[in-house]
């Protein structure tokens, strides 16, 4: 097995171990959809909705809040831990780079997603009547672009952040503002015009347009996407030029 | 052929000069010292070596090729100060882990077994007391088959049992033909374990000698300290070549010398027929070397 899987399983493990993670990245969102999708309400189909139901869209905002979760709370308080104790400098002086532990986390928090993003769709299509998309590859896309965003400014953090719980102490202060913006506590369509603006430049906002443009099949937005791919080349420039090792 | 070549080492951070000038030479197989006091210049000068810092003067040459060439890193093994790893990982997977790094592994089971983690190999990290988290890294220092281990602090924190246990691993690795390079602020460790150290202080070598040759840098200074039977005049005493000084504690007498300074104040006392009662020796350790290089207690 070559050094990099051997790496990513072990760290795939090591995050498993972890049931306070493992809860709030795989199994918490889809308990969300079981709840909200009890709500009578959120059956409704408000028409700001371009024909989805409110729980269609609650979907996407369980699976953005996992990728919320893991790039800006986790990814960053384990790396910046990772380098607190010294973990990143034993690498260093293996002939393994510390880079391939930061690759093999970004892969691992990757895969987790995409776990997360299997389990809560099959909840929502099988109980709840949501569609499945109707342009997948868009949709799958656009997790992608979201992971992107959130898991550079994650890196980022964990690059600058003196300590682990600095690292999730601002991962969680990102956290709340960037998911209030992506509407999990009122959907974006429902928000004021001045809110929904904001938003559109914030990254899980961003990726949770794009998803739904999958869900309902229209061509997707180009402002999201912009914003995206610029989180990630800035965020992601800034990371590997400010990250420090030890 | 010597093995590690230090050649006027330099490293400062910012204004801080941390290793001003430091030259030494290590030989094939043997254990050698890196004695200071904190603050001295260690840390760093094992650093250079191991290729995580890049002096700003000065050469050091490792195996033939110059210190932070890549290709060095399967042949060194290096145990750093304050090196953790992941709090839920297992001793065995940390050492499975491990040996997957290195082009040729030495078989992992049987270094958990000489460093006695077979019963830990499904403890977590985190569950793991100091002593044994010393001897993972240990372990996993020696995963690669090194040619060169450098050990940094290694029995800092440990209590004195496991910090005796350690040092018995440390005379096993000597035997597989690992040249050792060990980090220390422990006299008593430096001078059990090593065959040749070097004292650095404020960033420059004090001293470079085996553990005696250093001890007999500050004269072998002897004391002796007991009772007579019977009241005796100083003069008895500081007559003999071997006596310089002749202190009085209440009823106790010291007397401070060289040389065979016991013979010498026993045999004068027995011809005046008294006894020494309470009769204690103290000779020069490393420790007294250590302050009188370093001026430092």
């Amino acid at each position: 097995m070559s050094v990099f899987t051997k790496l990513t399983l072990t760290e795939f493990r090591l995050t498993l171990r972890d049931p306070l993670y493992a809860f709030f990245t795989l199994f918490f969102p889809i308990l969300l959809v079981l709840i909200l999708g009890n709500v009578p309400t959120m059956k409704e189909a408000p028409p700001e909705l371009g024909g989805l139901r409110v729980i269609d869209l609650y979907a996407g905002l369980a699976l953005g809040l996992a990728i919320g979760i893991i790039g800006l709370q986790g990814l960053p308080s384990v790396l910046a831990t990772y380098r607190e104790r010294g973990i990143l400098r034993r690498l260093a002086t293996t002939p393994a780079r510390p880079a391939i532990l930061l690759t093999a986390q970004l892969v691992m928090n990757l895969i987790t997603v995409l776990i997360s993003m299997v389990l809560v769709y099959t909840v929502a299509i099988l109980v709840f009547d949501v569609p499945f998309p109707q342009n997948p590859a868009l949709f799958l896309l656009a997790v992608l672009l979201n992971c992107a965003g959130a898991f550079s400014i994650g890196l980022l953090l964990a690059g600058i952040a003196p300590t682990g719980k600095t690292a999730n102490a601002i991962g969680t202060f990102l956290f709340f503002p960037l998911m209030f913006f992506a509407g999990l506590w009122a959907p974006r369509e429902l928000m004021p015009e001045i809110l929904r603006r904001i938003g559109d430049f914030t990254p899980l906002a961003a990726g949770q347009d794009l998803m739904t443009d999958a869900l309902l099949g229209q061509s997707p937005a180009l402002l999201s996407i912009t914003v995206l791919v610029g989180y990630l080349l800035i965020c992601g420039a800034a990371a590997v030029k400010l990250f420090r090792w030890e | 052929m010597t093995v590690i070549e230090v050649k006027n080492l330099a490293k400062r951070y910012g204004e801080t000069v941390a290793v001003r000038d430091v030259s030494f030479s290590v030989e094939p197989g043997e254990i050698f010292g890196i004695l200071g006091p904190n603050g001295a210049g260690k840390t760093t000068t094992v650093e250079c070596i191991a290729g995580l810092r890049t002096p700003d003067s000065g050469t050091i040459t490792v195996l033939g090729s110059p210190a932070g060439d890549p290709a060095l890193r399967s042949r060194i093994g290096v145990q750093l100060q304050e090196s953790e790893l992941q709090e839920k990982i297992t001793v065995r997977e940390a050492l499975e882990l491990y040996s997957t790094f290195y082009p040729n592994p030495a078989d992992w089971r049987a270094l958990a077994d000489d460093l006695g983690l077979t019963p830990k190999l499904k403890s977590r990290f985190g569950k793991l007391s100091g002593g044994q988290k010393q001897r993972l890294s240990i372990a996993l220092a020696l995963i690669g088959n090194p040619e060169i281990a450098i050990l940094d602090e290694l029995t800092t924190g440990l209590d004195p049992q496991a910090r005796r246990e350690t040092w018995e691993l440390i005379s096993g690795i000597r035997d597989r033909g690992v040249t050792l390079l060990l980090v220390t602020h422990f006299m008593e460790e430096a001078e059990r374990l090593c065959d040749r150290i070097v004292v650095i202080d404020k960033g420059a070598v004090a001293a470079l000698d085996t553990p005696a040759g250093l001890v007999e840098r500050t004269g072998n200074e002897q004391r002796i300290r007991f009772r007579p039977s019977t009241p005796i005049g100083d003069e008895l005493l500081t007559v003999l070549p071997e006596v310089r000084e002749v202190h009085r504690h209440g009823s106790k007498i010291e007397v401070v010398g060289s040389g065979n300074l016991l013979h010498a104040v026993v045999s004068v006392l027995a011809r005046n027929g008294i006894v020494a009662a309470e009769l204690t020796l103290e000779q020069s350790t490393l420790d007294d070397a250590f302050v009188h290089l370093t001026g430092k207690e």
